[in-house]
């Protein structure tokens, strides 16, 4: 594809070549179609009347459930916000023991599949759990403690595996933020804490904002997670219209409702953004971490511990002692094929989501007008449908495309054709796409903001071409956006089950498929070996982004 | 790693059909519970069997959006409800076999023969043997009178076993009374309800609540695990309608390219040499009854199972789901 096309400033008339170049906008929609065509399939429901479903949901289910969603999505908000930004602000700003290992270590838990850390959750403090066990051992009653399978127990749960998005984007904006910023705001008499509040949060609006969307996306969508902790919330209702009360068609409509409000705080919070500006003040001058006193450096550095221990170390060291237990009847040559196949689909997701969205992300800078935002806000809600949901979206068109050219094969001569694009690895690599564009979207958008007009005006008007400019000023300065969007994705798409079990090929089982295997028979112990598998792989990228950040901050 | 190529060209020639006889099969039913079969199938014929898992939904799904060109001859799934809805989308063929129905009691098939049951799922009551004496049991309905209050303890309503069982009961009692039962058990919970059997059944052990009704073969792995729990089965029912029962099983898909082939694999999986080693890996029970279950099993004791068809608790699941909604219980 071609994207160097003429500038807007008046230039000599160039010859018209073709085929003709895309325009931006074109470029911004043919990706966003990635998304678009499973979710028009899903939004196609909306037709069909399915009012004896919907009168029982609305008198029964739905009244609850949504109270039940608003807490969750309050919760979850407050706690990976206050989580994810005070974690990244000190670990970016202060220096004090272990800060550099805190630094990566905070971002493990994006590795932990979140309904295994709730199934280990509910093991580990529910009634029947050691902890409570020994209370009852000890004080001989155990009813006074707070039950894990409630709804604060679920809003802990999420949080603790939701946080790292907003911990990574809010400690990329920190990073990025030049120090020059709160120097100029100390020299106005601003103490540290008042330019954290007036300047630095300010600043890392987008990111932050970018962050606290995905984990609640991932909230709204989830289904494994709440199921577990038996919490009610929209997609129960979606899961019951489909599975309980055999409507598919009714699952949809309410699929589409939760994509519509999605849609709608997005739009509502660009609005709200306006066209401010983020770009960084004084580039390159990166901050040097202050030293802060023993006490309080071990404070600090005692609470990023107990994050750190609460969200992976603890249920890690539950999922090693069971995966070490069922290892030695379980472990065998296969997880090699496992391991290779789960590499394979989120290193290629990852590569091609990344390109996806960078193109994606260009385009809204360079348009700056409602077509380009709402084909980016639209691209990216695919993260939002329930993933059962959206695998059906995306297997139906798969399914009809492919019917078609299998129908052409016969045609030409092929008789024994039973699959053409099915099971191929680019389709997975494309629904993945459709899944994941927000999670690599935000952070690339986000970097995107650093760089000022005048910039690539400066590059510009040295004669540098579109293209050079991409290459050479916008590349470089996205660096630490582009991976942590690849992090992101890859690490998701490893945990992703839907949308793997639907369209892999025969016998092309993955870790996630493994889980799932063990999972839906209720054999959680048998799920830690996989699981400890998939977060050991996550750990790879995630030590790789923050040597990365680190040597480039 | 076998790796799949990418283009077009190449997966062409990747979809010939190989030359020995192949059967396709979509399994709800996961891996190390069919793959053992499907070797020992191999093994004996010569026919390979070729097979993908998910969940049922999705699978459903599948094979409806393939239409013609679905790949799948065999439908392999859990849940007599689901078999049922497949059979209603059109996704089954319906088949006569002498040999499915000599091996398959009638109750446990499908009466136009789209679907045959495979294995018995049992849901029955489990107690703490520390706080009851199995004469205090009786029934599933009995578990609805207030001398239970704060002794209950179950799994969610969300899971397609419960929805079954109050399916069955609707068809028993009709839906005001079954309401009334549901609405006593959900007064005598002792706690919310479980996702999950294990959960429900450790529960019951640690003497949260004093009984609870489940899956037996959750049972058996939770005992084999920790064989101390004071935990044991009760049969409710047995002077009426007796425990109601599940099944796994399978059809024949509509498009299904190789049906013949699909048929002997699913008669192979009735017969005597395949039923033990498809019940038995998961503790349940064979559906064949010339053939025993596993001695583990056995253990447990007779009992009295529930002989109303099991494609009612697909017919009433709508029903009983909407029930159990209106009745509070979660």
């Amino acid at each position: 594809m071609d994207i160097d096309i003429p500038h807007t400033a008046p230039l000599p008339p160039t010859p018209r070549r073709l085929p003709r170049r895309l325009d931006e906008h074109a470029l911004a929609w043919l990706v966003a179609a990635v998304t678009l065509v499973p979710l028009g399939v899903v939004l196609a429901s909306l037709w069909q009347p399915e009012g004896e479903v919907w009168r029982h949901m609305a008198e029964f289910v739905l009244p609850q459930l949504l109270i039940n969603t608003a807490w969750l999505i309050a919760g979850v908000a407050v706690g990976t916000l206050g989580l994810g930004v005070s974690l990244a602000w000190v670990t970016a700003i202060y220096d004090f023991p272990g800060r550099k290992h805190f630094a990566w270590a905070l971002a493990l838990p994006l590795a932990m599949p979140a309904y295994v850390l709730a199934f280990v959750q509910i093991g580990l403090y529910d009634f029947t759990g050691p902890l409570q066990s020994l209370i009852r051992d000890v004080a001989g009653d155990s009813s006074w403690f707070p039950s894990i399978r409630s709804r604060g127990g679920v809003i802990l749960t999420l949080t603790l595996v939701l946080y790292p998005y907003v911990y990574l984007l809010a400690r990329n904006a920190f990073l990025t933020q030049g120090r020059r910023a709160l120097e100029a705001a100390a020299s106005l008499g601003l103490s540290r804490r008042q330019g954290f509040w007036r300047v630095a949060l300010p600043m890392a609006r987008p990111w932050l904002v970018g962050g606290v969307s995905l984990a609640l996306m991932e909230c709204l969508a989830d289904f494994g997670t709440v199921a577990t902790f038996n919490y009610d919330t929209f997609t129960t209702a979606i899961y019951k219209a489909w599975f309980g009360l055999f409507n598919l068609t009714a699952a949809s409509q309410l699929a589409s409702l939760l994509v519509m409000a999605v849609l709608a705080l997005a739009l509502l919070e660009q609005r709200a953004r306006g066209d401010k500006r983020y770009t960084a003040t004084g580039r390159g001058a990166a901050h040097r971490p202050e030293r802060l006193s023993p006490w309080r450096g071990w404070l600090v550095a005692g609470a990023c511990l107990l994050v750190l221990s609460l969200a992976f170390l603890v249920p890690m060291a539950q999922l090693l002692y069971w995966a070490w237990s069922v290892a030695a009847e379980q472990l065998d040559l296969r997880y090699m094929g496992f391991v290779g196949r789960s590499l394979v689909l989120s290193a290629g997701a990852a590569g091609v989501v990344v390109v996806l969205a960078l193109v994606l992300a260009y385009s809204v800078r360079r348009k700056r007008d409602i077509a380009s935002r709402l084909a980016a806000r639209l691209a990216t809600l695919g993260y939002a449908v329930p993933g059962t949901v959206l695998a059906v979206g995306v297997f139906i068109p798969l399914a009809w495309l492919d019917n078609h050219l299998i129908t052409a094969a016969h045609a030409l001569g092929w008789p024994g054709v039973s699959e053409v694009i099915k099971g191929t690895l680019l389709v997975m690599l494309l629904a993945y796409a459709a899944r994941f564009l927000a999670v690599a979207f935000e952070p690339t958008q986000s970097a995107m903001q650093r760089i000022t007009a005048s910039q690539e005006e400066a590059a510009a008007s040295m004669g540098l071409g579109r293209r050079a400019v991409l290459w050479r000023i916008h590349l470089p300065m996205l660096r630490g956006g582009l991976l942590t969007a690849a992090l992101m994705v890859f690490v998701d798409v490893m945990k992703e089950m839907p949308i793997t079990l639907m369209t892999r090929p025969f016998g092309w089982d993955t870790l996630a498929v493994r889980v799932f295997e063990m999972t839906s028979e209720g054999q959680w112990e048998m799920a830690a070996l996989p699981s400890v598998a998939i977060v050991l792989a996550g750990l790879i990228p995630v030590i790789l982004l923050a040597v990365q950040t680190e040597k480039h901050a | 790693m076998k790796f799949r190529p990418l283009l077009l060209a190449a997966a062409f020639v990747a979809a010939m059909p190989a030359m020995a006889e192949e059967v396709t099969v979509y399994s709800a039913r996961i891996e190390s519970l069919i793959k053992p079969l499907f070797d020992a199938y191999t093994k004996e014929t010569g026919v390979q069997v070729k097979f993908v898992t998910d969940k049922e939904g999705p699978l459903m799904e599948r094979i409806k959006a393939e239409g013609a060109n679905t790949p799948a001859d065999v439908l392999l799934t859990v849940d007599a409800g689901v078999l049922w809805q497949a059979e209603q989308m059109g996704l089954l063929k319906p088949v006569k076999s002498t040999v499915l129905e000599a091996n398959v009691p009638a109750h446990l098939r499908d009466p136009k023969g789209s679907w045959y049951g495979l294995s018995v799922r049992a849901r029955t009551m489990f107690y703490n043997t520390q706080k009851l004496k199995p004469a205090q049991l009786a029934s599933y309905e009995d578990l609805a009178d207030p001398k239970w209050k704060g002794k209950l303890c179950l799994r969610t309503s969300k899971k397609v076993y419960n929805q079954s069982l109050v399916a069955t009961m609707i068809a028993r009692l009709g839906e005001a009374k079954t309401e009334q039962i549901v609405r006593g058990w959900v007064a005598n919970l002792a706690t919310d309800p479980f996702s999950d059997d294990t959960m429900m059944l450790k529960a019951v052990a640690a003497g949260q609540c004093e009984v609870g009704i489940a899956n037996t073969y959750y049972y058996g792995r939770l005992m084999e695990k920790e064989p101390t729990l004071p935990l044991a089965v009760f049969w409710p029912n047995q002077k009426t309608t007796g425990v109601h029962v599940n099944i796994s099983g399978a059809g024949v898909t509509r498009h299904a390219k190789n049906e013949k082939g699909a048929l002997k694999l699913i008669e192979w999986l009735s017969s005597d040499k395949a039923q033990n080693l498809y019940a038995d890996v998961n503790m349940e029970y064979p559906v064949n009854t010339k053939v025993k279950p596993d001695a583990k099993v056995a253990a447990w004791g007779d009992f009295k199972h529930d002989y109303i068809n099991v494609a009612k608790a697909g017919e009433l699941q709508a029903a009983a789901v909407k029930l159990m909604d209106r009745a509070g219980y979660r």
